[in-house]
């Protein structure tokens, strides 16, 4: 059976474009040197990797040498947090991260508690905002680094990162933020934003996977956590991933372009896809902030259902979404970010995550609207949950 | 990751809703662990004459439901206590490993809803 594909979960992944691919076919082949070669496949390779870093650092208001690659976010997490605190003299001090944060940047905090690092993780609200008084009130005089994610992984709420900065910096803390899901989607600047370290993918902004970077303002002292030959600046020894540094590049550029002419489009659709759920579907709700969250987010819970019975319904008619059900966990936990907004386990487990990107068409969205109230009619109907009393819930 | 046989009671589940007045009603799990199960017997003779189920969970927690009302009915209440988890694990050919013990309850709530109408006769 052929099936239309609908794909909706652009924040676990994104096709690479075929514009980026153009890009990077060449140095796997033609320019294949190492860019610390002399010779001209060397020099090749050298530029290619120079015209991205100045493509990266130009789409974030960065200057060039502000621009280290990586192999992703994760590698960014882990060198902007535990770096930051390698380049102190002491293994000593208090670190501030929120309780909603990516694995990588939460596991990297617990690293850091393992090596006698004090770490404050924030709670948040119930659209998962961390509040400017809060983080106030958590600084302390041995705060060296607040890390706080741009704009949430599942719920997509956009968090004030410029202020916050002001608040690390008026303490003398550093600030870094995993920006992964906000970069292409929300204009960022980190001059305005005035922070310390950002962290960026290439896979989820239509470039390829096994590329990041991570942004360092000048004057940031961070040490580096993989050692070798004096790559990227000393700070990330290894031979460059140049075909990946030059798709990341194209795609950092594009995505200037697409910020113009594509988001508002995929924000429209986003709009009447979460009216059309709500609006449809009885004992639905939205997850996250109703404004402050990243245009191409649309998360909901559905009361009495599972989430993982609700995927495997939409795969069977080609429709790609992912869910924060301890279910369809690894580790048969429900989402830290769902529980952290206050929900119940049982309302955890009927979440799901709709990411919307741009192959993503009307159709599309008239096809969810179809099949989704259908779903969740049909699995309320196997449920002994939401009859008679409790119903009400 | 789920076999064809578990897709099929997933997506076609038999024996699926409420038995009116049934004569033994068996419930396991919980929401909060994400699985909840529910069973309804009707017993002629010391048979399940029919059986219906309502589960609140994943694919495998509403194939594994679905399974085992199609293994016990018509079975006496003596053969249908012998169902195990593993028989109806074998009968969907497998359940992935981590499956295995949070959403295979349905033999479970078998159980309960025989003991339940043993209790009430």
């Amino acid at each position: 059976m052929s099936v239309k594909k609908v794909y909706v979960d652009h924040s676990a992944t994104s096709p690479v474009d075929p514009l980026v691919l153009e890009a990077m076919l060449p140095y796997f082949s033609d320019r294949f040197g190492n860019p610390s070669a002399l010779y001209s496949q060397g020099r090749d390779a050298h530029e290619g990797v120079e015209v991205a870093r100045a493509k990266v650092a130009d789409a974030l208001g960065a200057e060039a040498d502000e621009i280290i690659f990586t192999s992703g976010g994760t590698e960014s997490d882990n060198l902007g947090i535990i770096g930051t605190a390698l380049a102190r003299e002491q293994m000593k001090g208090h670190v501030i991260t929120s309780s909603i944060e990516h694995l990588a940047v939460l596991n990297s905090c617990k690293h850091l508690e393992e090596c006698g690092i004090d770490v404050t993780y924030l709670p948040v609200n119930e659209y998962g905002e961390v509040g400017l008084d809060v983080l106030q009130d958590a600084m302390r005089d041995d705060t060296f680094l607040v890390s706080i994610g741009y704009a949430n992984q599942e719920i997509g709420t956009i968090q004030k990162i410029g202020e916050m900065a002001e608040i690390a910096h008026d303490n003398g803390a550093l600030l870094h933020t995993d920006a992964v899901q906000a970069v292409g989607k929300v204009p960022i600047n980190v001059k305005d934003l005035d922070v310390d370290l950002l962290t960026l993918s290439g896979h989820k902004i239509y470039g390829p996977k096994g590329i990041g970077a991570l942004y360092v303002k000048k004057g940031v002292s961070i040490e580096p956590m993989q050692h070798g030959g004096g790559h990227e600046r000393r700070l990330r020894a290894g031979t460059e991933n140049v075909p990946g540094i030059v798709g990341l590049g194209r795609a950092m550029e594009l995505g200037q372009e697409w910020l113009e002419t594509d988001i508002p489009r995929i924000k429209g659709l986003r709009d009447r896809l979460i009216s059309g759920i709500l609006g449809s579907i009885e004992n639905s709700y939205l997850n996250g902030h109703p404004d402050r969250r990243l245009p191409h987010n649309a998360h909901f819970r559905f009361s009495f259902i599972e989430g993982e019975a609700i995927l495997l319904n939409l795969d069977y008619y080609g429709i790609s979404a992912s869910t924060g059900s301890a279910c369809s966990s690894r580790s048969l936990k429900a989402s830290h970010v769902l529980l952290a907004i206050g929900l119940k386990h049982e309302d955890a487990h009927g979440s799901l995550r709709f990411t919307l990107g741009r192959s993503n068409t009307e159709e599309d969205i008239d096809w969810l609207l179809v099949k989704v109230p259908e779903i969740v009619a049909k699995l309320r109907e196997i449920s002994p949950l939401g009859r008679g009393a409790d119903k009400e819930r | 990751m789920y076999s064809e046989k578990v897709m099929d009671h997933f997506m076609n589940p038999r024996n699926l809703g409420e038995l009116e007045n049934a004569d033994g009603v068996g419930e396991v799990g919980n929401p909060t662990c994400g699985d909840l199960m529910k069973i309804f017997i009707k017993v002629e003779n010391d048979k399940i004459i029919d059986i219906k189920f309502q589960t609140f969970g994943c694919g495998a927690a509403i194939a594994t439901s679905s399974m085992v009302t199609e293994l016990a009915k018509g079975k006496s209440l003596d053969e249908a206590l012998e169902i195990t988890r593993d028989d109806v694990a074998t009968n969907l050919e497998g359940l992935p490993p981590l499956k295995m013990h949070c959403s295979n309850l349905a033999s479970d709530a078998l159980r309960a809803a025989i003991e339940d109408y043993r209790k009430r006769h």
